[in-house]
């Protein structure tokens, strides 16, 4: 199998655990992101994979081959790290081809990748500059230009947009996905922004606050049917709804009995679950309707955001989150009666 | 609040003290001594005002000239061997758990606060032919007996080393544990060995750290007085002890003064050229 | 680089360091009057004479006062030159700091030369006062150093959110600046007092001969008569000297005071 792959990783740094039982298989090419909340351990989990660190237990393969204690200046992988690190004693040209020069490459063959290099990320003409005289925009491009020289097996980034403005780091991350496509280099970033996650990567590896993976998938499918109530609630907003299964297709939230169109393989009646939905999926009607899949209360909030409103409804103490265009906005203000729609289709049934 | 231009009487007042103390007890004996280089020295030990040159022409002995660059020499040699252990020990010493490096630390303002005297005698003991390290070794079998290694000029090395060792340290140590770890990380993701990436990266980036070190171990060994003579032969007696005989000893101040002034701008103009160097490394093309 | 080949480097570092006072306490615990290692019969004589010979108490009394006072007058000085450099931008500020770290680094014959000469002729040669002055400008470098990394060490904006709430400058400094330096003065003045102890020679040619200091004394005995107080006088002087930065260690943030930056919890 190509690819990376991680066995059975542990990492522990004294009592303290920072990832856990981690099995990952990560195929070639694509662009894969690392997300999750602070300390949940993905930097950790870049790290080991860099060789920075070691697993505490485990294995990690890449294409079948045992790399686990190949220290890291011998496993040809690119970093970007959180400062970027970049040598402050020389000039652009020599950063970016450091790796070249470790690898004792003669002169004039180094200049010309660093000018590949520098034309790639669209910073011709800065070869012979010092670092402390770029901005932050120049600097970031500078650090991938220099983990991209020797055309790595895998690009690594640690939350490396995190310290550029909003602007500017919507630009890199379009920059980055553009770059990464043209060169096919399987690519690893690491953020806590789920928006860039959900919109950079083929693939996005959601972990949480318990150091564990909860989830490996599309963004897509991430979004719409997430694993558990922790990614339910980590990516994008939810609603997340107590209930208890009372059917093949059935649960019951609030008194109300909800069908469902799909539930979780070997689910019993009577089993505590949780239900996610999305805001978005939501139609809010004025009045009490009755109907299948509907809960009555009241509506306690109306926030207009401009490009999109989000009605808040009070239903027997349950609070339904739902979110609709300016053009398809519901016929009610706060205080009135109404009704929530919640569509079969919908609903993500998670065990709680 | 902070970097403006200093207004008014209070301002200026927060440095009219330091500036009178410094000026009335530093910079008035310094000028006294330069001045007094270029008095007539009286038979007997006094002194009077005048203006001749006679002190500085006596400086040109065999002597004098021999004791000069012996001291440049081994300034420079324990500059240059004190940088070279102190500038690993201390990177080791900057990656260490803060526990740790308290502890080392501690250590080393110890040894610091030892006086040159006692260095001294603790490496007179160290390198003696009762006490030292050579009854160690005959104990452990290396030797067959007991030798004195001192005075002679690895002493003199090993004392003036071991006296300065902790304030290259300590001079070493801001810019050491300001560097950021993921340099030599990047190194190493780089391609570079461990060894590797210490030379080119962690020695590269503190080029100018390193320098300043060296300037600094110089000057201060050009100041060892008691080593030379507690560890040393006559013949490794450095500028400092010459300048004193010649003021206490001999009472002839002038001769002492001039000694003192050339010794002063011999050294300045060596640190301004090291400093240039250091500098001057220009970093080169890819 | 592999962790064996650190600690082995680490490891003869420390051996050397340590070596020479190893063999120094032994000295003073010799119960015979000669320089032997290991130890021949263990004794504390030395110590008590260290304790109630005159001989040794009046040095010890003289050094003791030396530098009690030179470093709190050097501390005096050092104190509003950084902070006058820190708060206000002037052209000769390069200067002035040079000035101030001069002494220090100028060889101490040449600093003791000048000293000696003034002395002379102002006619205070080989009075104390002469020589705590002279220690006090001698070691001024050291906490004028340490001050300036602890005003390096504020951040601008804790003054600026000071004043924005209403306080003076005299007022910032009492409650802001002042405590924040604190801690660098104290432990320039420790440096300048544990310095001042064992300094020689400025101390030698300003009163040398009247005002016997402990430095002085020791290296007398050294050519003229050896006593294994001495090695107590050592044994002793390096404990206080651990005992004072053991305590700012424990209680400071010893790291930081020598000029590391952001203080993780490693």
């Amino acid at each position: 199998m190509s690819g990376l792959t991680l066995e059975n990783i542990d990492k522990n740094f004294g009592a303290v655990v920072a990832v856990r039982d981690v099995n990952l298989h990560l195929p070639d090419g694509q662009f894969i992101c690392f997300l999750g909340p602070s300390g949940c351990g993905k930097t950790t989990l870049l790290r080991l994979i860099a060789g920075l660190e070691k697993p505490c237990r485990g294995r990690i393969l890449l294409d079948e081959e045992d790399i686990t204690h190949t220290p890291a200046y011998k496993r040809n992988f690119g970093m970007v790290f959180q400062s970027l690190a970049l040598f402050p004693h020389m000039i652009v040209g020599d950063n970016v081809t450091y790796s070249l020069r470790v690898r004792k490459t003669d002169k004039s063959a180094r200049r010309q990748r660093a000018q590949e290099l520098l034309d790639l990320v669209k910073l011709s003409g800065l070869i012979d500059r010092h670092i402390s005289q770029l901005s932050g925009g120049q600097r970031q491009r500078v650090a991938m230009a220099r983990a991209l020289a020797i055309e790595p097996k895998l690009f690594l980034l640690d939350e490396p947009l995190s310290s550029l403005d909003a602007k500017l780091r919507e630009d890199m991350q379009l920059e980055l996905r553009m770059l990464q496509q043209r060169l096919s280099v399987t690519t690893i970033l690491v953020t806590h922004d789920q928006r860039e996650a959900m919109t950079m990567s083929d693939l996005v590896v959601v972990m949480g606050p318990d150091n564990r993976v909860h989830q490996m998938d599309s963004p897509l499918e991430i979004y719409r049917n997430p694993a558990d109530t922790f990614v339910a609630d980590f990516i994008g907003t939810s609603n997340l709804l107590d209930g208890t299964s009372s059917g093949s297709r059935e649960v019951t939230v609030g008194g109300a009995r909800l069908e469902i169109a799909k539930m979780p393989d070997g689910m019993t009646p009577d089993t505590k679950v949780t239900v996610s939905v999305r805001p978005e999926e939501i139609h809010v009607l004025p009045g009490l309707e009755k109907g299948d899949n509907r809960l009555h209360g009241s509506v306690s909030f109306v926030r207009d955001v401009g490009s999109s409103v989000e009605i808040y409804l009070d239903c027997n103490g349950l609070q339904i989150v739902s979110q609709s265009t300016p053009k398809e906005r519901p016929a009610v203000k706060q205080g009135d009666q109404a009704t929530a729609v919640l569509p079969p289709a919908a609903c993500v049934v998670l065990r709680s | 609040m902070i970097g403006e231009k200093p207004k008014g009487l209070r301002a200026h007042l927060t440095l009219a003290y330091p500036a009178l103390m410094l000026g009335i007890f530093f910079i008035v004996p310094f000028g006294l001594m330069a001045a007094v280089s270029f008095f007539h020295r009286q038979p007997g030990g006094f002194y009077i005002p005048g203006f001749e040159l006679t002190n500085y022409k006596n400086l040109y002995t065999a002597l004098f000239g021999r004791t000069l660059l012996f001291s440049l020499f081994i300034a420079g040699l324990s500059a240059a061997v004190c940088v070279s252990i102190g500038f690993p020990f201390t990177y080791f010493i900057t990656r260490m758990k803060r526990r740790a490096q308290v502890v080392w630390l501690v250590l080393l303002m110890s040894v610091l606060s030892l006086s040159e005297v006692i260095v001294g005698f603790a490496w007179s003991l160290l390198l003696s032919r009762t006490a030292g390290l050579s009854n160690l070794f005959v104990w452990l079998g290396l030797m067959e007996r007991p030798v004195a290694w001192y005075p002679g000029f690895a002493a003199l090395l090993f004392g003036i080393c071991y006296l300065v060792f902790p304030y290259t340290v300590l001079v070493l140590y801001p810019p050491l544990s300001r560097l950021d770890p993921a340099l030599p990380e990047a190194a190493q993701t780089l391609g570079a060995s461990p060894l590797r990436t210490f030379f080119t990266v962690v020695v590269g980036s503190l080029r100018n750290a390193i320098v300043a070190a060296f300037v600094m171990v110089f000057v201060f060994t050009l100041g060892a007085y008691l080593l030379p003579q507690i560890l040393g032969r006559p013949r490794h007696w450095t500028l400092s002890v010459l300048i004193t005989d010649a003021a206490i000893y001999q009472t002839n101040m002038p001769l002492a003064a001039a000694m003192a002034i050339f010794f002063m701008s011999v050294s300045l103009v060596l640190v301004a050229l090291t400093m240039m160097i250091g500098k001057g490394k220009k970093i080169r093309t890819a | 680089m592999s962790k064996t080949l650190r600690n082995i480097f680490l490891g003869l570092v420390l051996f050397l360091m340590s070596g020479p006072l190893v063999v120094v306490s032994g000295v003073s615990l010799n119960a015979k009057k000669r320089l032997f290692f290991p130890p021949e019969g263990v004794s504390l004589r030395w110590y008590v004479e260290l304790l109630t010979e005159n001989s040794w108490l009046i040095p010890v009394k003289n050094s003791l006062t030396i530098a009690f006072t030179s470093s709190l007058l050097a501390l005096s000085i050092a104190l509003p030159l950084a902070y006058f450099l820190w708060r206000y931008r002037v052209f000769y500020a390069r200067a002035l700091f040079t000035l101030g770290i001069s002494p220090f680094l100028l060889p101490p014959v040449i600093t003791a030369l000048g000293f000696l000469s003034f002395w002379v002729t102002i006619g205070l040669y080989g009075h104390i006062f002469a020589t705590m002055i002279s220690h006090a400008i001698f070691f001024v470098t050291l906490p004028l150093v340490t001050i300036s990394l602890g005003f390096e060490s504020i951040d601008h904006e804790i003054v600026e959110a000071a004043e924005t709430m209403g306080a003076n400058s005299n007022t910032v400094f009492r409650t802001i600046i002042f405590p924040m330096v604190r801690p660098y003065m104290i432990s320039g003045c420790a440096f300048a007092f544990v310095l001042s102890l064992n300094e020689y020679i400025v101390a030698y040619m300003v009163a040398g001969f009247t005002v016997e200091t402990l430095p002085i004394k020791i290296f007398n005995s050294l050519r003229y008569g050896y006593t294994p107080v001495m090695a107590s006088v050592t044994v002793v002087f390096v404990l206080l000297a651990a005992l004072i930065f053991g305590l700012i260690g424990r209680f400071g943030d010893l790291p930081k005071l020598l000029g590391a930056l952001n203080p993780e919890e490693k």
